[in-house]
């Protein structure tokens, strides 16, 4: 009977190497997926039973955990509410959204940059601990960015660079809403906390700063005049065309001037054309040099690219593609299909107070170990070279000339030289336009440059830039240069 | 087979590698213990030194009940099975402490729960096991209960759908309840039916084996010697239709019908056997609800919410775990249902990781392999065909516990040997190991004086 009982042994064994495969391909290769599958509640509980590193903002925690009673260990805490919940976003049980999704693998201490550490954690029995991650946002300018939008009432955004780094100083987007209830243990009321945001007609989840595109309006005409001035065929003191009324060939339809008037009597400077943003110039400008070049122009400034990370969601800002004469004159000044994020629109500011080079921005400064040991730094990053130093100076001047003679008196501050640009982007019919407002300051050497968006003019009767936006700029510039000092 | 078993003067009888075996399986059960402690708590359980000295006396006990009533017996299998049975109690008691929620009075009163009531039972287990070494001196006094064991073990089979006494859990009607205690007769009748089919094989191969019709090429059996194997297939039908035990009835049939191969060395049985399995398989499909479920929970797990929840909390379970495991008392195999009984395997291939799980399949395939050895060295029918009977028994039941936990094959309940909680499983298993023990004990014990057993007698036997 041994030669029967040796073949069954055989197929025993062949049956134990059949569940040994089995077990390999399960725990290894298929556990990915089943780890990632929606309804898996293992994972989650595993990511609050152990201590989520802090979100810092000039060493206070804007997201922190604290240690609870119950299943779920520790509870996700922001203290300051709805200042950083566009940054931080939200770790619920059903999704992480902005920094908290970006910049998980250190928060929650997965990342291979802290494998050593967790070995050791590992081996002494301690529990996982996550990494701090360290933003690079001035908490002065942050709140001067949400009192200023708070004061106008409605819906916008700020967003603050450092022009020489490309840190973000600020970024802010109005309505905000507060993302502790988001964070709370109780499945229910967090699908309620979601619901009452995500119906919300002013959508507060949705961060307008570098999110959402808008109509850049005027503000466009600096990329207009950058182009203008890289052409080599304009000089700030050069003079453009100014009419009142500019008739865009292959159409009835015009180009008017905001007052329906002559820009400076019909024979403006280019600085005179931006200091009273005359729409005539501008679209002349753009016919002359041609949709190619302000396409070009723009992507030299970022709009069109995609790779611009920050770590939270952006939309990607657009200069149209094949565009006729009057749409290219239209696009000139920041009309028809152009679009930017308010971003997109601080990078333009910054660029040319940087002497033309556009900076990578970045909103995480440090990643650092639990025990606050630095894993990693962000190094300022070149991103293009958007016009000569030449030219940005020149745009600068022209800038000053805007803050200082022209529309955005507004943003002026005693004793700092401002440079500035206002916009009043026509969102359609029936519907009150976009106040743009893009800045920087000290005009001689930039230490911020700040793009503020209200939209729909945020209902008030007077609606344009200088008016509603600048003093928001304003405000935050001064958070930074009076926080620098 | 090896030259060692042909000249059995010179095996020795490797108690003390057993000894030393035991307590490296002590040192398993200590430390996992004392890592649940350690994780869930940061500090070692209280009760750490009584715990494991209780053990420490159990298995030692065991241990010298073996080297004075059978020692030659096969040195791996009680330290295998020891570590196994450690190893299943500090899973346990881990997801004890699971159970009562992690609160401060979970630290004070340890052990508790259902690891208490698992050591109680191992306890009775190995108590068992020393009676089977003591009182059954020779393994061949078996045969003679050949149909004694076949009657009891149709009633064991038979008890749970006595009204009154069967009680139904989780749509299975196999276990009874009477004077405050619940067992699963199934557990018992496995290794009564063995001794029934051993003894009845050992009488009735040679009939099964010569007669035989040539049919398209393959020697079928008469018709009259179907007879067993269409009652014993009826009979795990039955067990199917009124028990709606789906693991016990595999068992049974597929035990048997692997005997009969092995008895009467003809092939064609395997292919009657399968061809049975297949009708039967089919017709339970079609006819049973509680068949389909299983079989399309399995195919499309996360298509089923409700009958699937267990399959897929369980995988899980096991994805979580990975290739080195969360670590005892730091994972949650607690969201499995049933983690301590059908699951288990789960909750350690969770905790453990694929590390765990691989290592405890080995020691699976480790006493399986010892157990068929055993067979194949026996130098009885008997003998070889109750330990190829208890060590099949013991194989598939891991193959289809960790096939149906890991979605290999479709679930079917059955206990873990020696892992999962359970006192009827585990005391049986026990007495598995004992008589085990005892084939393997008198295989490889030295052949008597020379004056009374030729060598070429001993050679004879040992022939195939």
């Amino acid at each position: 009977m041994n030669r029967p009982l040796r073949r069954m042994s055989a197929a025993l064994m062949v049956l134990f190497a059949l569940l040994l495969l089995n077990a390999n391909w399960l725990q290894t290769v298929q556990a990915g997926s089943l780890n990632q599958r929606p309804g898996n509640a293992r994972v989650l509980l595993q990511q609050y039973s152990n201590e989520r590193g802090p979100i810092l903002v000039a060493g206070d925690s804007i997201a922190r955990s604290v240690e609870t009673k119950g299943e779920f260990k520790y509870l996700r805490e922001y203290p300051d509410k709805a200042l950083y919940a566009q940054l931080t976003g939200y770790f619920s049980l059903f999704d992480k959204t902005g920094l908290e999704r970006s910049e998980n693998s250190v928060l929650a201490g997965t990342d291979d940059r802290l494998f050593i550490r967790r070995a050791i954690d590992l081996l002494t029995g301690k529990d996982r601990q996550g990494g701090a991650v360290q933003l690079t946002v001035d908490p002065a300018a942050q709140r001067a960015a949400t009192k200023g939008l708070r004061d106008v009432g409605g819906k916008g955004a700020v967003v603050a660079l450092d022009p020489r780094t490309g840190a973000i100083l600020a970024m802010q987007s109005a309505p905000s809403y507060d993302p502790n209830p988001l964070a709370a243990h109780s499945s229910r009321a967090v699908q309620e906390a979601y619901d009452t945001l995500n119906e919300d007609p002013d959508k507060p989840l949705r961060n307008r700063a570098a999110a959402e595109i808008y109509p850049p309006g005027s503000t466009f005409k600096l990329v207009t005049a950058a182009a203008a001035l890289s052409s080599g065929r304009y000089t700030a003191d050069g003079v453009v065309p100014g009419q009142a009324v500019l008739d865009l060939p292959q159409t009835t339809a015009d180009l008017r001037n905001e007052n329906r008037r002559a820009c400076a009597d019909g024979t403006p400077t280019l600085t005179e054309a931006l200091r009273y943003s005359c729409n005539t110039s501008f679209g002349a400008i753009g016919l002359d040099l041609g949709d190619d070049a302000l396409r070009e122009q723009a992507g030299k400034f970022g709009f069109g690219r995609d790779d611009i990370e920050v770590g939270i969601p952006s939309a990607t800002s657009r200069f149209p593609a094949e565009l006729n004469a009057p749409q290219t004159a239209q696009s000139a000044i920041g009309q028809y299909d152009v679009a930017a994020t308010p971003l997109q629109m601080a990078m333009v500011a910054a660029a040319i107070a940087n002497g033309g080079k556009v900076m990578q921005p970045y909103l995480v400064d440090r990643l650092l170990a639990p025990d606050l040991s630095q894993l990693d730094r962000a190094e300022p990053e070149e991103l293009d070279t958007a016009v000569t130093p030449q030219v940005a100076t020149a745009l600068t001047s022209m800038m000053v000339d805007v803050v200082e003679n022209g529309t955005g008196r507004n943003a002026q501050i005693d004793g700092v030289s401002v440079a500035g640009k206002t916009g009043t982007a026509q969102v359609g019919e029936g519907r009150d336009p976009h106040a743009w407002f893009v800045s920087f300051a000290p005009a001689e050497d930039p230490e911020v440059a700040v793009a503020v968006l209200v939209e729909n003019g945020a209902g008030n009767t007077e609606i344009s830039g200088g008016q509603l936006a600048a003093p928001i700029a304003r405000s935050v510039m001064q958070a930074v240069l009076g926080s620098a000092s | 087979m090896s030259a060692t078993t042909l000249t059995p003067q010179a095996t020795p009888s490797r108690r003390g590698a057993e000894l030393l075996l035991l307590v490296l399986g002590g040192v398993v059960f200590m430390g996992a213990y004392a890592a649940v402690g350690l994780s869930m708590y940061g500090e070692l359980p209280a009760n750490l030194s009584t715990y494991g000295a209780f053990l420490a006396v159990l298995l030692l006990g065991a241990h010298l009940v073996v080297r004075r009533f059978a020692p030659y017996a096969d040195p791996v299998l009680l330290p295998a099975v020891g570590m196994l049975n450690g190893l299943g109690l500090a899973l346990i008691h881990r997801l004890d402490l699971a159970d009562v929620d992690r609160t401060e009075q979970a630290r004070g009163a340890l052990p508790s729960g259902d690891a208490l009531s698992q050591l109680t039972w191992m306890a009775v287990g190995v108590v068992l096991f020393a009676l089977v070494l003591i009182f059954v001196r020779d393994h061949r006094v078996l045969q003679r209960y050949t149909y004694t064991a076949m009657v009891v073990g149709i009633g064991l089979l038979l008890l749970p759908l006595v009204p009154g006494l069967g009680v139904e859990i989780r749509g299975a009607r196999i276990w009874i309840r009477a004077l405050g205690f619940s067992f699963q007769p199934g557990e018992l009748a496995k290794l009564v039916l063995m001794v029934f089919f051993a003894g009845y094989l050992v009488v009735k191969r040679d009939v099964l084996a010569l007669a035989s019709r040539r049919v398209l090429g393959i020697d079928l059996p008469r018709g009259r010697d179907l007879g067993p194997l269409i009652v014993v297939f009826g009979a795990s039908l039955a067990i199917l239709v009124f028990e709606k035990d789906l693991g016990t009835s595999v068992l049974f049939f597929g035990s048997f019908v692997m005997l009969l191969y092995v008895a009467t060395q003809r092939r064609s049985w395997l292919l009657l056997g399968a061809l049975l399995v297949l009708v039967g398989g089919w017709a339970a499909y079609e006819a049973f609800g509680h068949v389909q479920i299983r079989v399309n929970t399995w195919l499309h797990p996360f298509d089923y919410e409700d009958s699937g929840y267990q399959l897929q909390q369980a995988m899980f379970g096991l994805a979580a775990g990975g290739i080195l495991g969360t670590g005892l008392g730091q994972g949650r195999p607690d969201l499995v249902p049933v983690a301590k009984s059908d699951f288990i395997v789960a909750a350690l291939g969770e905790e453990l990781g694929l590390t765990g799980l691989m290592a405890v399949l080995l020691l699976y395939g480790i006493v399986v392999e010892r157990g068929l050895r055993t067979a194949i060295a026996s130098r009885d029918a008997f003998g070889k065909l109750l330990a190829a009977g208890l060590s099949f028994i013991l194989a598939i039941q891991v193959f289809v516990v960790v096939g149906g936990v890991t979605r290999l094959i479709p679930l079917t309940g059955l206990t873990t040997p020696f892992l999962s909680y359970g006192g009827s499983s585990l005391v049986v298993n026990w007495a598995i190991i004992a008589l085990l023990l005892r084939m393997s004990d008198a295989a490889r014990r030295p052949a008597p004086p020379p004056s009374r057993a030729t060598p070429t007698a001993a050679q004879a036997v040992a022939r195939p």
